[in-house]
């Protein structure tokens, strides 16, 4: 069924923090190398290694400049599905492929059910979903629902791939329902942030702003070159013989 | 938008399809229109034979066509289910309706019902079909109060277009009917106008700063995750008709709306065959110029996934 269920018992998303990301896209390959193997596979490549390469991946780590009177800086920045709380892409469904799972909100396709219709990809502002050409259904981020519950793992791998993999630890996994968890105090300690919060879709993921510019560490850019001067005496002759 | 052309096909063909329906549904039932054998045959053939042509070609658009028996489950939350639902249903009555009118040569009594109730689920069936765009919120030139009127208007005016034409080549014309589709035409038009002025002067609040969490200042894409273009800027990244929007509008307008309406003024001042001759090119004309109406519909309308990368 495609209405969404009143209440989640938890809401299991990521926390992502955009200051320490360095954008090293270990991330997408893991994500890809899990999820190509996983409940969504194939996550099928078109033309891998020819010039028109074309493909499916749930995780994509974007770069941006951000300019503030503060200065700017590279800011590296993953996107993939946020598991909102009111996701569109879930009620536009016209099969019942896509769903919101009640026990810990995560949002999933039903491969199976799919139609191929694309709606939903119209229907998510974020672009966390896309479609598979080969197979003809689409295709989304499961936040690892088989890695996440698998006692097959050792407990502490138990964590979507992209968090396992993440060499920075910018990626944080937990229950953002539960005001007491680690990420939700993460999110409240570092003031996390929705993406796009004005279209009303209340994603679960949070985003946290980089850190405010600080004046205590050493100013990055060496100084510029003086001009250099005219001089008197020796080393100014050899100075304007040269510059002949 | 990509405008995939399964999808602008559809929305022209079903539209003008539906219109002529209800049209011939309720002027037919109330004896506004004469019960003739062939122009049931005709009028029904060419209304259920646009919305049929319009559904497959909508169809043809799946990644797993095979499946889309189970596109009518879901009608509690989905407009497109909803749709489906609508569509089919009104296969129903319209069905009942042809019968009556052609195989038992009656419009009156239970045909007139019949007539009516596919009226009724043909704008019930456009309604859903305007409905699916315009609840999407991550595109606001179609997330906007002109997308379901327009669809209506559109539906309205393209079906009494195909009528008048149809009525005409019958030799059956009036000025009325005449006067009618010029009027929805000259609607159709204001109402475009209406629509693009909103869509060009629209203030989004959504931008790169909130697409990407980081306030203040200005963001700017520096590098994108892949080096080709993948599915998201295939499918929501089209940027072709911007470039020759101005262009593209003037073709739409002309096709759509003023040479429909000349076409349709001379044919009043002419007598029959001529004015037949006219109301038929008047429908064809219209029938490509809300092809590419429908097609800018699409190429005009931005994604908020495009702000990601910088578009």
């Amino acid at each position: 069924m495609t209405c969404l269920p009143a209440h989640t018992d938890k809401k299991l998303g990521l926390v992502i923090d955009l200051d320490t990301c360095v954008g090293c896209q270990a991330c997408v390959t893991a994500c890809k190398e899990w999820n190509t193997g996983g409940h969504m596979a194939p996550l099928t490549d078109i033309d891998p290694y020819g010039g028109d390469a074309d493909g499916v991946w749930f995780n994509r780590v974007h770069s941006y400049e951000h300019i503030t009177e503060m200065g700017g800086r590279t800011v590296n920045f993953p996107r993939s599905c946020l598991h909102c709380d009111t996701p569109a892409c879930v009620t536009v469904c016209p099969t019942g492929a896509s769903y919101k799972r009640a026990s810990d909100g995560i949002v999933l396709v039903d491969e199976d059910k799919c139609i191929g219709c694309k709606l939903c990809s119209w229907a998510c502002p974020y672009g966390a979903r896309e479609f598979d050409t080969d197979v003809g259904v689409m295709k989304k981020c499961t936040l690892c629902v088989d890695r996440i519950y698998n006692d097959n793992l050792a407990e502490e791998d138990r964590v979507p791939a992209c968090v396992a993999a993440c060499p920075t630890s910018a990626r944080h996994f937990g229950d953002l329902g539960d005001p007491a968890s680690a990420v939700s105090q993460l999110v409240a300690e570092r003031g996390g942030v929705d993406l796009m919060p004005e279209l009303g879709y209340h994603p679960t993921n949070k985003y946290l702003p980089p850190r405010a510019h600080t004046t205590r560490a050493a100013s990055v850019p060496a100084p510029a070159l003086e001009p250099v001067r005219a001089e008197g005496g020796f080393l100014g002759w050899v100075d304007r013989m040269l510059s002949h | 938008m990509h405008p995939a052309f399964s999808v602008v096909f559809f929305t022209t063909a079903t539209g003008a399809g539906y219109g002529l329906l209800a049209l011939l549904g309720v002027l037919a039932g109330q004896g506004f229109v004469p019960p003739d054998f062939w122009l049931g045959l005709v009028g029904m053939g060419l209304a259920l034979g646009l919305i049929s042509a319009g559904l497959l070609s909508s169809a043809g658009h799946l990644g797993r066509p095979e499946r889309a028996w189970r596109a009518f489950s879901q009608w509690r939350s989905s407009w497109l289910s909803r749709e489906g639902v609508a569509s089919v249903a009104t296969f129903v009555p319209a069905g009942l309706f042809a019968i009556g009118w052609v195989v038992l040569g009656r419009t009156n009594g239970w045909v007139a019902v019949a007539g009516l109730l596919a009226a009724v689920g043909a704008f019930v069936t456009v309604c859903t079909t305007g409905m699916i765009y315009a609840s999407l919120k991550p595109i606001a030139q179609w997330h906007s109060r002109f997308t379901l009127p327009g669809y209506l208007i559109f539906s309205a005016m393209s079906g009494s277009v195909l009528l008048n034409a149809l009525l005409q080549g019958f030799a059956i014309g009036s000025t009325i009917a005449l006067a009618g589709c010029v009027l929805l035409t000259v609607l159709g038009w204001g109402w475009k106008l209406a629509t693009w002025r909103y869509n060009d002067g629209l203030e989004i609040p959504t931008n790169a700063n909130t697409a990407t969490g980081l306030a203040g200042g200005t963001v700017r894409s520096l590098e994108w995750p892949h080096t080709e273009e993948n599915y998201l800027l295939k499918e929501m990244g089209f940027r072709i008709a911007r470039k020759h929007k101005a262009r593209l509008r003037r073709i739409a307008q002309a096709l759509a709306f003023v040479f429909p309406a000349l076409l349709l003024l001379a044919a009043f001042a002419l007598p029959w065959p001529y004015a037949a001759v006219l109301s038929a090119l008047a429908a064809i004309v219209q029938f490509v110029g809300m092809l590419v109406e429908r097609w800018l519909f699409f190429a005009e309308a931005k994604h908020t996934v495009t702000l990601y990368y910088g578009r």
